[in-house]
Formats: structure tokens, sequence, C-alpha cells
């Protein structure tokens, strides 16, 4: 078994979160969907650090994120696949 | 892995059991905690809960109070109660309902006496009550005998994705087994609370839970300032890499696994539905949440955190798991189990679960937790508004 470097919690996300110390830039990344127990790739653009997330696809502003295949917040400014999603680009539907 | 059929425990005259044997000195109010604590000091075997509040509170405010000092002094983890108050009408009232356990309970008032009579006075029951409880012996006792309340903190992405499901794995194979179950955090299930309506048992269950969470999500919008001042989610939630509180949310709910709740209790209140999982109408501040499902009843509390929450009780011991592999290193002290290789995939739920059961157990049964070690006596009562 590869090592994984992204966890996926549910097939239909859009976000994955890096579990090794951090990815760099250009990194061929292994990732591992929890849910179906089923393997893909991601190529990062960003560094993004341990327990951060990824962009499994591109986004555009006012998307959803989805994680747990549930809605976690909207996008507020464009994200390319392979690159960091935080507070810098997400936020919050409730508050 | 069989799980352990039993424990060993502490046999209360109410028939409930007790994880821990403490001798406690509970201060009514905050101006007698200074007389609680020289008590402490002065008897070796008891513990002083000093706190912030008990004077001039009112209405559901003041119901609050007397439910979390009654609910503490009543756990099966306290062997025996000394109550100091400025008055004596309040602290009757505590010591009264406090006896109904059959457990030793004493109330003293300070007014009219002053701190050091007081103090000399207290100090002879007090050490007569300690030196009781310390007679005391551990018997075997069914694992059904377990209360359990779980609360996580500090949390980042790593709690979602393993140390709370390591949790919920444990609900999933001991809730069969008859023990009692409690989860709370009501504004941190925001955005995963329709989600979370769904797990009630009943639609009476599922009513009350929307309308509890409303409640405090009405009260968290009138008093909200932009982004809530970076309480939610903490700037510690932000570094660990969690985004929204609906990405905190669903990571929280991991945690009960996939049981169903049976019912929705008030803050500090005491299940009386059997056994089974219950939700609490907390608080998501760790101090706060733990200290009312102590006063509910729980004998032993689970604590998954992602950055490193360092929180204790009193009286509930609280045991701290972590799948952040950093966190493991650099706070090791704090973390009773590790569950981090669940990240590499050197380990799974499943086995994880196991090893948080086999902690639990020794918990249970004596062994010290980080924080009880390290001297973690966080006692802090929840306010519901001003005093009068």
């Amino acid at each position: 078994m590869a090592n994984t470097d992204v966890i996926i919690h549910d097939e239909k996300d859009n976000v994955g979160v890096v579990v090794i110390e951090k990815v760099t830039p250009n990194q061929d990344c292994n990732c591992w969907i929890m849910e179906n127990d089923k393997s893909s790739k991601i190529q990062s653009k960003s560094e993004i650090p341990l327990g951060h997330k990824i962009a499994m696809v591109d986004l555009k502003e006012g998307d959803t994120i989805l994680k747990y295949g549930h809605d976690i917040g909207k996008v507020v400014k464009n994200i390319n696949k392979g690159e960091h999603v935080h507070v810098h680009n997400v936020k919050t539907k409730k508050w | 892995m069989e799980i352990p059929k039993s424990f060993l425990g502490y046999k209360r005259d109410n028939g409930r059991v007790g994880t821990r044997n403490h001798v406690i000195i509970l201060p009514v109010d905050d101006i007698s905690n200074a007389c609680a604590e020289a008590v402490a000091n002065n008897i070796k075997g008891t513990i002083a809960l000093p706190h912030s509040y008990g004077r001039l509170q009112f209405g559901a405010d003041l119901e609050l109070h007397f439910r979390t000092m009654i609910g503490t002094g009543k756990n099966p983890n306290v062997a025996a109660v000394i109550v100091i108050g400025i008055e004596p009408k309040w602290t009757k009232r505590i010591v009264d309902s406090i006896a109904k356990t059959g457990k030793p309970v004493e109330g003293f008032s300070i007014e009219g006496v002053g701190d050091i009579n007081t103090i000399a006075k207290v100090s002879k029951k007090a050490q007569e009550f300690s030196m009781w409880a310390s007679e005391k012996q551990r018997e075997e006792c069914p694992i059904s005998d377990l209360w359990i309340s779980v609360k996580c903190g500090e949390s980042d992405t790593t709690s979602g994705l393993a140390s709370n499901p390591t949790v919920g794995n444990l609900m999933d194979k001991l809730e069969p087994l008859g023990v009692h179950l409690c989860f709370g955090e009501t504004s941190e299930l925001t955005g995963a609370e329709t989600v979370c309506a769904k797990r009630g048992k009943t639609p009476e269950a599922q009513k009350k839970f929307m309308k509890t969470w409303s409640d405090y999500n009405d009260f968290i919008l009138k008093e909200a300032t932009n982004d809530l001042s970076e309480s939610q989610p903490t700037a510690g939630n932000i570094a660990g890499g969690l985004t929204t509180i609906e990405e905190k949310a669903f990571g929280n709910f991991q945690k009960i696994g996939s049981r169903q709740f049976i019912d929705v209790l008030e803050p500090a209140e005491e299940p009386t539905k059997g056994k089974g999982l219950y939700f609490m109408d907390t608080s998501s501040a760790a101090a706060e949440c733990v200290t009312l499902q102590a006063a509910g009843g729980f004998n032993i509390h689970l604590f998954p955190t992602g950055q490193g929450n360092i929180i204790g009780n009193p009286i509930e011991p609280v045991i701290k798991l972590t799948a952040n592999p950093l966190t493991v290193k650099t706070m090791s002290e704090h973390i009773d189990v590790d569950v981090s290789k669940i990240l590499s995939r050197e380990m799974n739920l499943d086995q994880a679960g196991d090893e948080l059961i086999k902690s639990t157990i020794k918990v249970a049964n004596g062994r010290l937790t980080c924080a009880e070690a390290l001297g973690h006596k966080e006692f802090v009562m929840t306010k519901l508004y001003r005093s009068a």
C-alpha cells in the first residue's frame, strides 16, 4: 500500500485533508477515500500543512464545499484544483 | 477484541458506582472559596471545588446553579461532601438534596461565625469524612455501571478524521452493553443540526433537540460580532485546518458513531430514561461542558483533541485522545491515548476503538489520567445571565 498523503471522507467531497506533515507545490499526492476504500491521485498547487484541505476539483465563487458528504461552507474566491482551501477562500453560511 | 464485562468501582448506597472516591469541600458561593480551600489544605484526602458564582442569581440561572452544585455532590465519584456557604438557607437546600443519595454530607455557613472558626469546625468533620472514605474498597461492577460523557476540544481536522470517530466506535461497541452515554456542545452542532436531529430516537427527542439548538443559535445571532470574535472556530481550530463552524460540527458529530439519542437533557440534568445515549444542552467551552456532564451524574469522560486541549475535572476523570501526530510529539504529557496511526493507516477505527475501551477500563479501575496527574481540576459553572 502506497503512503496516504490525503484522506477524503466521502466520495461526494470536493476537498481532501492532508495527513502528512505538509505537501509541497507540484507534489503528486496519494488520496484515500474512507467511505468506499477507493484511491485516487491529486497534484498539489500550494504548500499545504497537516490537517489543512486541498481542492479536489476547480471551485468557483459561490460553490459549496462538501466534506463528510455535507455542506460545510461557500467559496468566496475561485480555487483551482490542487490549491489550499481555508479561511482565505471559504466562509461559513451560518454566522 | 472481547470487551471486558466488568471494572472495579466504588458501590454507593443509591445503587450508582464511582470510578473515584473523592471527599469534596463544595463552596455554595464565590466568597466561601477561601474557607473551602483552607479546609482542603488542612485535611488530606479532600479537595475544594472553588468557583466564581452563587450570589444574587435568580430564576433559571439560579436553578442551574443549584442543579450543578447538587449534581456534583450526588455524583458517584464523590464519597462524601462538605458544603460551605455564606448563608444557611441555600447551603441547606444543597445539603438536603445531596443527602437523598445516602452519602455523608454536612453543611456549614460562615455568617456570624467568621472564616477561622468555620475552618476549625469544618476541618473536624472533613477529617472524619476523609478517614471514613479511605476505608472504602473497589469491588467488581458490571460495565453497565459506567456513565460515559464525551466532549472534544481544540479540535482540528484530525479530530473529525480519527479521534472523534474512535469515540464513536467505542459508543457503538459499549451502548449495547447498557452503559449511559452523553454528548453536548449545542453551538458546535451548528451546520450539522438537522443531521443530528434525525438521530433522535423519537419524534419528541428530535423536536426537543431542534428547539434547544434554535434557542441557542438565536442567542448567538443576537449577540454575534463579525466571525464571532474568532471564538467559533477558535484560532487553534483554524491553525489546525478547520475553516467553518459547519466543518467543525460534522467533525464533532462523529463522536456518537451510529447511535441514536433517547432524550435531550437540560444543562446538568440527570438522565432518567434508562441506559443509552443522551444529548445535554451545554456550552462548547470544555470546562463548562464537562462540569455540567459531571453534575448530570457521568463518572468517566472521553475527550478527543486535535491541537491539544489540556482540560481536567475535579471529580470526573478526563481521558484525552488525539490523532494529531504533532500534538502527540509536542504535548505527550496530556495524551492518554494516541490514535495518530489511523492517519497513516497503520491502525483502523476498530482497533482504535478497542484501545480506547482498554484505556477507559484502566482509568475506571483507578489509573490516573494525564489531567489528574498534572493537577487539572477545572470546575466552571455555566452562567445564563447577569445576577440581580
